[in-house]
């Protein structure tokens, strides 16, 4: 198990993005992290992958722990190696290099399987197998956040991290993208789904957390964070009569305006 | 006609090793996003101690051989010089890098002696005739083993994971650590690469001036800067078609600067290289091939 506790993560010294944080990602389930803006799910996933470095953030209290064995004070490349495959928000394919060169690049934590994951990568996204010569800059945003997670997917991680896969996204994609991690749960990697479409995120998750502010406001199973009259209100964009904001934009406008503690 | 020709083909066997160094410029450019400055004593280093190799194991075993080592003295200087300075500003670790430069030459310079060095290249001042132009064998052996290493070098960025990983790196640090890359590796492994071809273009300098060389040899280095202003600081395809550019166009001059230009006394050989980089700032700052970001550090 992916887990973090009493996390306090601190960027420039100054910045306090996490005020102890607790939170788990059992193996072969699936964990939706929800929250507003700036509330602190990417830096979690920041700290479960190694890279607050990089963003000279620092984890001030509290630890990462796989297994039960800390650690939080490895490098990048130690988390990959380990299984925890980070997908960042906003897709960053490397956009000059091929599609099935990004994919390579993937395997680079773990090459045993390179030739089958390819596969299995085609076969969960026919359309990079179209595409696989042409540069990755060129795909549309759909296909860009696919070959994303492909290339995660390219090590055989135990966890993948998804830091919002739907941002921008038509709601056909994002439905193809949220079948996608179903069927990547089910052959057996543990996921935590970072969303700002909560409705989507609480749909395929067994567990939710919310964060506002540095902190977990709720840790509950997905089935009652649906059912929550608040997180409808916040998050799913369903008013007291449930009558459900579709769009995806004005769910994120919605939420803008109100925030979770306030 | 025979002169033109002949110029040219000093002129590319000069542009070799502009391109050698240039490559090294970039491939650290694009894994870290500085310049480095110590490029001009890797160069010396490298070709000093060919002149101490030479007479023990041959040249050519000798070339491989200081290659290997000058390669091993960029690992360790990146290690020990750069690696701790990541994150500062880059002019900080530029000057860093410069610092590393005058105490690599100020070491080596000890070595050097009063006399120039014999880097004992089997070439000399032999020519053969092709067509009617006399033509330097030093020359063609630059052109070849240039060529050969560019082509080895497409290859491992081609083929290789750790080249392939380097040019994701070179594209997005982040997402390339986020699949596991590391860039500690990725670093050590440039300046390892420049520290070779570095080596490289200081035998074939010296062997251009008919193969001694003496505490001056770094000098050429710095010609590699407009190289890598023409080219784009960040193209590898840069660094090879503007070391040959700038490589020609300063055999041109030497060869006719009587003619061109009657009313000077100098020869502008010197400052071609110079010359030709303050016309691409001011009319393409991102070089021939260079990001349009990049231009300016
Ligand atoms: N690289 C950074 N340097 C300094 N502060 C940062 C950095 N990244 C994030 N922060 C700060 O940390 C806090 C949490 O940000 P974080 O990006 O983790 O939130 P988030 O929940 O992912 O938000 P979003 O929904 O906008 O992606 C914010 O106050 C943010 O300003
Ligand atoms: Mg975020």
């Amino acid at each position: 198990m992916l887990a973090v506790q009493n996390l306090e993560v601190v960027y420039d010294d100054v910045v306090l993005a996490l005020r102890g944080v607790s939170l788990e990602v059992p193996d072969g389930k699936i964990v939706a992290l929800l929250g507003a803006n700036g509330g602190g799910k990417s830096t979690l996933l920041r700290a479960l992958s190694g890279l607050l470095d990089i963003h000279n953030g620092e984890i001030r209290k509290g630890v990462v722990t796989l297994d039960g064995a800390s650690i939080g004070q490895l490098k990048a490349s130690a988390f990959a190696r380990r299984g925890i495959k980070h997908v960042l928000e906003g897709r960053r394919v490397f956009k000059e290099l091929s599609a099935e060169e990004n994919l390579r690049v993937g395997a680079h934590a773990n090459r045993k399987n390179l030739a089958a994951n390819l596969d299995r990568v085609y076969e969960l996204f026919p359309v990079l197998k179209d595409r696989r010569d042409g540069q990755a800059g060129l795909l549309s945003g759909g296909e860009q956040q696919m070959l994303a997670i492909g290339r995660a997917l390219m090590s055989d991680p135990r966890y993948l991290l998804l830091d919002e896969p739907s941002l921008g996204l038509a709601p056909k994609i994002v439905e193809q993208i949220r079948d996608i991690v179903v069927e990547i749960n089910r052959q057996g990697t543990g996921i935590l789904l970072v969303e700002q479409n909560a409705t989507m995120a609480l749909a395929i998750a067994d567990h939710g957390y919310v964060v506002e502010n540095g902190r977990v406001v709720m840790d509950r199973p997905a089935a009652e964070l649906r059912n929550d009259a608040d997180v409808r209100e916040f998050y799913l964009g369903l008013g007291a009569e449930g009558d459900a904001a579709k769009s995806f934009r004005s769910v994120k406008h919605y939420r803008r305006r109100k925030r979770w503690a306030s | 006609m025979t002169e033109f020709l002949g110029a040219v083909s000093g002129g590319v066997g000069l542009g070799a090793v502009y391109t050698l160094l240039a490559l090294g410029f970039v491939i650290i450019y694009k894994s870290m996003q500085v310049i480095s400055f110590a490029q001009p004593a890797f160069m010396f280093a490298g070709a000093l101690l060919v002149t101490y190799l030479t007479p023990q194991i041959g040249f050519f075993l000798g070339v491989v051989v200081a290659a290997i080592g000058i390669a091993a003295v960029g690992l360790v200087v990146e290690r020990l010089a750069i690696r701790p300075m990541v994150g500062k500003p880059v002019f900080v670790i530029a000057i860093i890098t410069i610092g590393i430069d005058v105490i690599v030459r100020t070491i080596g310079g000890a070595f050097v002696g009063r006399d120039p060095r014999q880097i004992g290249d089997p070439w000399g001042n032999q020519t053969f005739d092709l067509a009617g132009v006399t033509i330097y064998q030093r020359h063609v052996a630059a052109v070849v083993v240039t060529t050969l290493l560019v082509l080895a070098l497409l290859a491992f960025f081609r083929w290789t994971p750790i080249g392939l990983a380097m040019r994701a790196s070179a594209l997005d640090q982040e997402a390339a650590m986020a699949q596991g890359v590391s860039v500690g590796s990725v670093f050590a492994i440039s300046w390892a690469l420049a520290g070779a071809l570095a080596t490289v273009a200081g035998v074939f300098a010296a062997t251009n001036t008919g193969g001694s060389m003496d505490r001056n040899l770094w000098l050429v280095a710095l010609a590699a800067l407009p190289v890598i202003i023409l080219g784009g600081l960040d193209s590898l395809g840069g660094a090879v078609l503007g070391g040959l550019i700038i490589g020609v166009l300063q055999q041109l001059v030497a060869v006719y600067h009587r003619d061109w230009f009657p009313f000077l006394d100098t020869n502008l050989r010197e400052i071609t290289p110079y010359l030709v980089m303050l016309v691409v700032l001011l009319v393409r700052p991102h070089g021939l091939f260079g990001t349009k970001e990049v231009e300016r550090v």
